[in-house]
Parts: structure tokens; sequence; C-alpha cells
């Protein structure tokens, strides 16, 4: 498997002195989805941060080592942030539904990449619903206030226009932690149909959705990488005692 | 016996709280009374044509109000086009750009502003504006409609920017950072996002500057020039005008009471009190659709 990020003993650390990263070197699998996983305060939210260069914008004191994509890396100065986030999208865990119609949301970072031609923003808009398995409910209605959707249907929103962004790398924090299983198995199976496309990042709201999505799990405890796996391998023959906790849910 | 005290409180307490709210709308109502008894005889008194018209000299029994209206509105207007944007703006710059410590420091400073007396920036006015005006512009007088609306529009700004500010401060993180997170620039993100969601408390910020401009008397009287010519041309706003308000501060105190200048000037006052009337319920409905809106779209 082709790493398509590798992350070269990161540090960081918030101002404020809350979360921290200690440490970190981690190579993400192209293709795959990778499952950063732990109990709060972990390190996991922030570590994704760093792939999208969103910690720009809270207050952090340190930030040290190298995060390579695709080799070049991100946390060089000279990076595009604007480029990098087109390249590198994310769906949070309440969806941030813009106060637009669902096809606004959608073409909305095309737009702002510039691109006007209608035709290609409804292609855009289409393919991401397609992908994001929402088009068939939404279809007759793309014109309509996308707050009007469901919980579970806005999340899928989300997903979708990221995907419209045509990114290469997806990271996800918690995205199915506001959702009822019904749609909470929407997501995740248009994630492994999204992972032959896309690299995903995810970090799960449960030990259990971790086990059942992972191809590749990493387990964080207080800032720290106690273990990186194969997700069968880690769930069931953990090698440090403290994943082996966490997984049988000893603690957390 | 604490029983009993606990009774009397749950009875006068709220009648009394009912009460004071009941006396807001009173006291409006009986403003708006009295207006009307004091105003309304200008109507018979004076024929409407004659009202509606152009010459305000009363000691030869001109009445016309026009100039007077015209003047009112060009200094508003001139000092919302100032004060919108520069308001705005600067809200802008506080809520989304200034670091924190300069918008702790930002914020009082300009609330401050806002609470400075008319009258003390009617000496600015008429000592530094006005005759820099007058030297810049090579008027024969700096005392003209600029000066006001440029002074106005420095009243109206705190008001705009702190009512703004607040309502960009309410807009969730969550919306930037969801902005942010598909590849918006900071100024992408403050303009399709933050700004239209936040569109309700803007309007309302407008709206009370609005309020604020048209209702300014003191500060307006001492640097307009009150020279009252109708002012309908754009080169109005380079020539002294009067305002409404300037009218009545400036000449209530002279009057014989229940004369027909008297009760010209009260009917002045009523047509005041009915474009802020409009203006209240024009902003009022306003943000009361875009908060229905608003609300189907946000919460």
């Amino acid at each position: 498997m082709v790493d398509k990020i590798v992350i070269e003993n990161l540090n960081l650390q918030y101002a404020d002195g809350t979360e921290s990263l200690r440490d970190i070197s981690l190579n993400i699998p192209a293709n795959a989805i990778s499952v950063l996983f732990g109990p709060a305060g972990g390190g996991k939210s922030s570590l994704l941060r760093c792939l999208n260069r969103l910690n720009d914008l809270t207050e952090v004191q340190t930030v040290a080592g190298r995060i390579l994509l695709d080799g070049e890396d991100i946390l060089d100065p000279q990076t595009d942030v604007i480029a990098l986030r087109r390249k590198v999208g994310m769906v949070f865990a309440r969806p941030v539904v813009l106060p637009l119609t669902i096809r606004g949301n959608l073409t909305y970072g095309l737009e702002l990449a510039g691109e006007k031609r209608k035709s290609r923003l409804d292609e855009a808009a289409e393919r991401g619903l397609k992908l994001a398995a929402l088009w068939d409910e939404v279809r007759d209605r793309l014109d309509d206030p996308a707050i009007a959707l469901s919980g579970g249907q806005q999340q899928r929103l989300c997903l979708a226009r990221v995907l419209a962004n045509q990114p290469e790398v997806i990271l996800m924090d918690e995205p199915t932690s506001g959702l009822d299983p019904i749609s909470t198995g929407k997501v995740e199976a248009a994630l492994q149909e999204l992972k032959k496309d896309y690299t995903i990042l995810l970090v799960p709201h449960s030990v259990q959705q971790a086990a059942r999505t992972a191809d590749f799990a990493a387990f964080f405890l207080q800032g720290e990488l106690v273990e990186a796996a194969e997700g069968k391998e880690l769930f069931t023959h953990p090698k440090q005692k403290r994943t082996e906790d966490y997984v049988e849910g000893r603690f957390g | 016996m604490a029983q009993k005290k606990l009774n009397w409180q749950e009875f006068f307490i709220p009648r009394l709280i009912k009460a004071s709210g009941y006396s807001a709308i009173l006291f409006v109502a009986l403003i708006f009374f009295f207006l009307l008894r004091e105003g309304l005889p200008a109507l018979t008194e004076v024929k409407l044509g004659d009202l509606f018209a152009v010459r305000w000299y009363p000691i030869e029994s001109h009445f016309g109000i026009l100039p007077l209206i015209t003047g009112s509105l060009i200094v508003t207007l001139g000092a919302m086009l100032i004060a919108i944007p520069f308001g705005i703006g600067t809200a802008v710059f506080m809520s989304e750009i200034a670091p924190r410590w300069l918008r702790e420091i930002l914020k009082p400073l300009v609330e401050l502003l806002g609470g400075l007396p008319s009258v003390v920036l009617g000496f600015l006015g008429i000592l530094v504006l006005s005759p820099y005006l007058r030297v810049f512009l090579d008027l024969p007088t700096g005392l003209t409609a600029l000066a006001g609306a440029l002074l106005l529009g420095g009243i109206a700004v705190p008001t705009i920017v702190s009512i703004a500010e607040d309502a960009l401060d309410a807009v969730p993180y969550s919306y930037r950072e969801g902005a942010w997170a598909m590849g918006a620039t900071r100024w992408q993100t403050i303009w399709r996002v933050t700004l239209p969601a936040a569109r309700s408390g803007v309007l309302t910020a407008i709206m009370l500057g609005v309020g604020r401009t048209i209702g300014e008397t003191m500060a307006v009287m001492m640097v307009t020039g009150n020279a009252p010519v109708l002012a309908i041309a754009l080169t109005s706003l380079f020539h002294p005008v009067r305002t409404m308000t300037a009218t009545i501060a400036a000449e209530m105190g002279e009057v014989a009471n229940g004369s027909v200048h008297y009760h010209v000037l009260f009917f002045i006052g009523l047509v005041l009190f009915l474009i802020s009337l409009v203006v209240n319920v024009t902003a009022s409905s306003v943000v009361f659709k875009s908060k229905k809106r608003a609300e189907r779209v946000l919460s």
C-alpha cells in the first residue's frame, strides 16, 4: 500500500495548554479508511486539524515536526493553505450546513474556487450527492433550504459538499455522533465505496465504529500515539496493554 | 406570617411590572396625542399648499416646511452613506480580523464614543471640521449639509458598530470553520457566510443608526448653517441647510404659545414622529421577516 500521508515527529501544543500531541509518527495509507480512536482529549481532532491546517486559526503555541502529503511538507509556511484545504476536505461532528439552498451548499466550494460554468457546478453537485448516497432523497428539491433536511441528510450533504470539491483526502471528525443507526449505516456504507478513490481519515465516535470501519487503526491516549496497526490486527491482537484495556472497555 | 407576606408579594409585584409595561405604551400614546392636539391646528390655519411650500420665513407668515424636510433628509442620507460602510467595516474588523486583545480595547472605546454628548461633537464640528471644509473645498462657509452629514455619520457609527459587532459575534464559530475547511479565504468567509448569517442584526444596527441620525438635534444645529433652503440638488450638500429638529429647537423657545408658528412647529414634530415611526416599522418588519427566514435557515 502507498502511504498518502506521512507524519514525522509531530508535536503540538495549544496556547492555553489544554490538549497536545507528543511526538507522533504515523503513516496513512492511500485508498483506505484510517481510524484514529481513543478517549476524549487524546489529540485525535487536533491531529486532523493539522492535516488541513485548520489549527492555523486557533491559538497554537508550538507545532514541530513534518506532515508529508504526497511527499510535500504541508506545515511549511510557504504552503498554499487554501489549495491544501480543497485537496483535504473535512466533515465535522455537527453538520455545518451553510445558510443556502441544497444546491448552494454543494457548489459553494467550487464557486469559491472561481468555477462559474453552471454545467460543471450541476455536475459536481450531482456527483457529490450520488457518492454520499443522498441523490435519490434530494434530487427533486435541490433548491430548498438545506436546513430543511434531517440531521442524517445534513451530514451526508456535508460529505457531498466536500466530495463536490474533488478532494484527495477526507477528514471526518466524529461524523456520525449525532446520527441515528440507520443514517450512520448509510454514511459508513458510503465510506466503504469512497475509499476506492479517496484516502479517508475517520475519528469514530465509538470503539465499535472504529472496529467496524477500520482498514487501519491508530490508538491515541493523552496526546500520545500508543499503537497503530491494521484494523483487524489491532482490534483482535493488540500489542499494548493499554490498547487492549481500552478496546475491551476497561477504561474510557 | 411568612406565607401571608409571600402572597402579598405575589399579588403586587406582577401588577407593578405590568403597570410599568403598560405605562410605556401609555406615554407614547400621550405624546402622540399631544403632538396631534398642538400640531393639527396648523393644517386649518395654514393652507396645505402653503405648508408644503419652499419658503420658511415665519416672521412674514411663510410656513413652507419642505426645506426643513429636505434638509433633514439630505443630512441623514449623507450621514448614512458614510456611517453604514464605515460602521459595518469596523464591526467586521473587530469581530473577524482584529486579534482578541485589540478587540477588547476597541469595543469599550467604541461604546464610550457612542455615549459622548452630541454638543461636544458639535464643538469639534464648528471649530475643526467646518473651517477645514471651507478651506479645503473653497466654500463661502464650512457650515454646510456636508459638515452635518460627516458629523452625524460619526455619531451613528458607534451605534452601528456596537450592534453589528454583537450580531457577527453571535454567528457560531462552526460556520466559519466549515467555510474555511472548504477552502474559503478569510474574506470569502466573511462576505458569503458570516455577514449573511448575521443579516438581521446588521439590519437592526443600520436602522438604529438611521433613527439616531434623523433625531439628532444639537450637533446638527451647530454645524449646518441653519439656512432654510430647499435641498434637492446634489450641490445642496455644499450649502447650508436647516433640519426639522434644529428648527424646532431653535424657534420653540421664542414663539408665542398658541400662535400659528407654534402650531406649525408642532406639526413639524408630528412629521418627524411619523418619519421615525416609518423607519422603525420598516426596520422591525424587515428584521422580523428576515428573522423568520433566518430561523428557518439557521436554527
